[in-house]
C-alpha cells in the first residue's frame, strides 16, 4: 500500500513526527493544496498504531464553545466526502448521538449546547425522557435503580461512526501517491535548533536511522507530545493520562445510534461488523504506557447493564488504552510556538480521531505559510500564558 | 489489585487513593504574568520519576509518592514536611 525507502533523505522541506491520522493528513493536504511534497512522515512504530487506531471512532460537531463548534463542524464537512477524496471506502456511517442527560443541571448543559449549535448551524435538539422511549425502546431509562435516571438528552442527528484504520491508511496512500515519503520504525531522538534572528530555530533532527536537516517540523504524536516538547526545551500545560476502550463479540444489529452518558462514564457504538465499541472516562492519574486495567473493565461493563440490562450474558473479547494528552480547557493546542520552524498539533486528549480532517487542513496551511489558520487561532499554546482559555467542556468522557 | 503504601495506613488498595497531581512549589507571587501563568498551568509532561501528591481518601491522609509516570512503579511514598526537598 504504501512506497518503501531504504534511507531518508539528507533534507526535507517539511518533517512531519507522528504517523496517525493527524500527521498523514497533514501530509496530504501539504502535498495536494500547497505542492510542498518534500515532505518525510516519521512514526516510530507502525502506520496508525497510535490513538487513530485506539479511539472509539465517534465524529460529532455537537460541542459547547464556539470555536470548537465551528472547528468541528468544519471537519464534518471535510468527512463526508473524504472516501471518494481518497479513493478508499473508509465506511463512514451517519447514525445519530444521544447525550444523555440525568440530572436538571446536566439538561441545562444539553440545552446550552444546543442552542449554541443551531446557532452556527449544526443540527442538535434536545429531546425528553417520552422521545427516547419511544427511540430507544432497548434502553432503560431508570438506569435500574442504580444510578439517576435518563431525563433527557442532547440528539445530535449528523454523529457519525469511522473506520479509523482506514482513515489513516487513506490518507498515508494518498499521501505516498503525491510522493511524500512515509518512514514507520523512525523515532526521534533529539531536535537540533540554533538561534536565528535572536529566535531559537529548527534546523533538523536526529532519528534512529540518521540525521535530517529541515527548517520544518509538525510535531502530530499525541500522548508523546510532552517527550517531543522537552527536546526542543518548550513546557506546556499537556498532561498525559491513559484512556481505555474494550470490544465485546459481535452480536446482530440492534443499536444503530451512538450513545454517550457522561454520568454513567459509558459511551457506546455498534460497529459494520456487529462489535459493541465502548469508553469510559479517562483513568485517574499520569502515566505514559497502554496497559488496560481489570478495574476499567468491571466498571464500564457494570454502567453498560445499568442501561442495557439484557446484555449480562455477552463477552467481552478485547480492551486496549491510549495514552490521551490532555489541557486544562479540552481544547487542543495547534500552531506556531516560540520555536521558529517547530509547529504543534497536540493536545488531543479525549477529542482527536473526528478532528482528523480538518486539522490536516488548518496545519497544513499553518505549517505552509508560516501563519496561523483563522479557525485554529483560539487554541494556540499562548492561551494560557494570556490567561484566555478556550472552556471546551463538550469533550468525551469529561463531566460537566 | 494493585496496592500503594500510605505512610500512616501502610499497604491499602489503589482504589482507596485519589492523585492529587504533581508537587510544584509556589514561586514568589510578585514573579512575572508569564513566570505565574507557567506555574498555573505548566506541568513536567514527559515521562520519568515524579513527585506527586496522593491522598488516601478514607482517612484523609494526604502524602507524596515518588512515582515513575512510564510504568506505575512507586518508588517510595512520604509525608510532606515543608521546607524539605518535598
Amino acid at each position: 500500500m504504501f512506497t518503501r525507502y531504504d534511507a531518508l533523505r539528507p533534507t526535507y522541506d517539511v518533517v512531519i513526527i507522528g504517523g496517525g491520522g493527524h500527521g498523514l493528513a497533514a501530509a496530504y493536504y501539504l502535498a495536494r493544496d500547497y505542492g510542498i511534497k518534500n515532505v518525510a512522515v516519521l512514526e516510530k512504530s507502525y502506520l496508525g498504531g497510535g490513538n487513530t487506531g485506539r479511539n472509539t471512532t465517534i465524529v460529532r460537531s455537537n460541542y459547547l464553545t464556539p470555536e470548537g463548534v465551528r472547528f468541528y463542524d468544519e471537519s464534518i464537512r471535510l468527512w463526508q466526502d473524504l472516501s471518494q477524496d481518497l479513493d478508499l471506502n473508509l465506511f463512514y456511517s451517519t447514525r445519530g448521538h444521544y447525550t444523555l442527560a440525568h440530572t436538571d443541571a446536566a439538561m441545562r448543559t444539553m440545552r446550552w449546547r444546543a442552542e449554541v449549535n443551531r446557532h452556527f448551524g449544526v443540527d442538535s435538539e434536545v429531546v425528553d425522557a417520552a422521545y427516547l422511549r419511544k427511540a430507544l425502546p432497548m434502553m432503560d431509562l431508570t438506569c435500574g435503580g442504580h444510578s439517576p435516571p435518563v431525563l433527557g438528552a442532547l440528539y445530535h442527528a449528523p454523529g457519525a461512526v469511522v473506520r479509523h484504520d482506514a482513515v489513516a491508511w487513506g490518507y498515508g496512500r494518498a499521501a505516498d501517491d503525491r510522493g511524500v515519503e512515509i518512514h514507520q520504525d523512525t523515532e526521534v531522538l533529539s531536535i537540533e535548533l540554533e538561534e536565528r534572528d535572536s529566535e531559537r530555530a529548527v534546523v533538523g533532527l536526529v532519528t534512529n536511522r540518521g540525521r535530517i536537516a529541515t527548517r520544518k517540523i509538525l510535531c502530530a504524536v499525541a500522548g508523546s507530545t510532552p517527550g517531543l516538547l522537552d527536546m526542543v526545551g518548550l513546557r506546556s500545560p499537556i498532561y498525559v493520562h491513559p484512556l481505555q476502550a474494550m470490544l465485546t463479540e459481535p452480536l446482530k444489529s440492534w443499536l444503530d445510534p451512538i450513545i454517550v452518558s457522561a454520568s454513567l462514564h459509558v459511551y457506546v457504538s455498534q460497529s459494520a461488523r456487529g462489535e459493541l465499541v465502548m469508553g469510559a472516562s479517562l483513568d485517574p492519574y499520569e502515566l505514559h504506557s497502554t496497559r488496560s486495567t481489570l478495574d476499567f473493565a468491571e466498571s464500564l461493563a457494570a454502567h453498560m447493564l445499568e442501561l442495557f440490562p439484557f446484555l449480562a450474558e455477552v463477552k467481552v473479547v478485547r480492551q486496549w488504552a491510549g495514552m490521551a494528552d490532555m489541557t486544562p480547557d479540552f481544547a487542543p493546542i495547534m500552531g506556531l510556538t516560540p520555536v521558529r520552524g517547530f509547529y504543534l498539533d497536540a493536545g488531543w486528549g479525549t477529542w482527536g480521531f473526528k478532528a482528523t480532517p480538518v486539522c490536516g487542513k488548518t496545519m497544513s496551511y499553518t505549517v505552509a505559510k508560516d501563519a496561523v489558520h483563522p479557525l485554529i487561532d483560539a487554541f494556540a499554546l499562548d492561551r494560557f500564558s494570556r490567561y484566555a482559555l478556550t472552556g471546551e467542556k463538550g469533550a468525551a468522557s469529561v463531566g460537566h | 489489585m494493585q496496592l500503594l503504601t500510605c505512610p500512616v495506613n501502610g499497604p491499602r488498595p489503589l482504589s482507596e487513593f485519589a492523585y492529587g497531581g504533581e508537587l510544584r512549589v509556589m514561586p514568589d507571587p510578585a514573579v512575572s504574568d508569564a513566570e505565574w501563568a507557567s506555574y498555573v498551568f505548566d506541568r513536567t509532561g514527559g515521562a520519568r520519576v515524579k513527585r506527586e501528591w496522593w491522598c488516601h481518601t478514607p482517612s484523609g491522609v494526604w502524602f507524596i509518592a515518588e512515582r515513575d509516570t512510564a510504568t506505575g512503579t512507586v518508588h517510595r511514598t512520604f509525608l510532606y514536611a515543608p521546607g524539605s526537598p518535598g
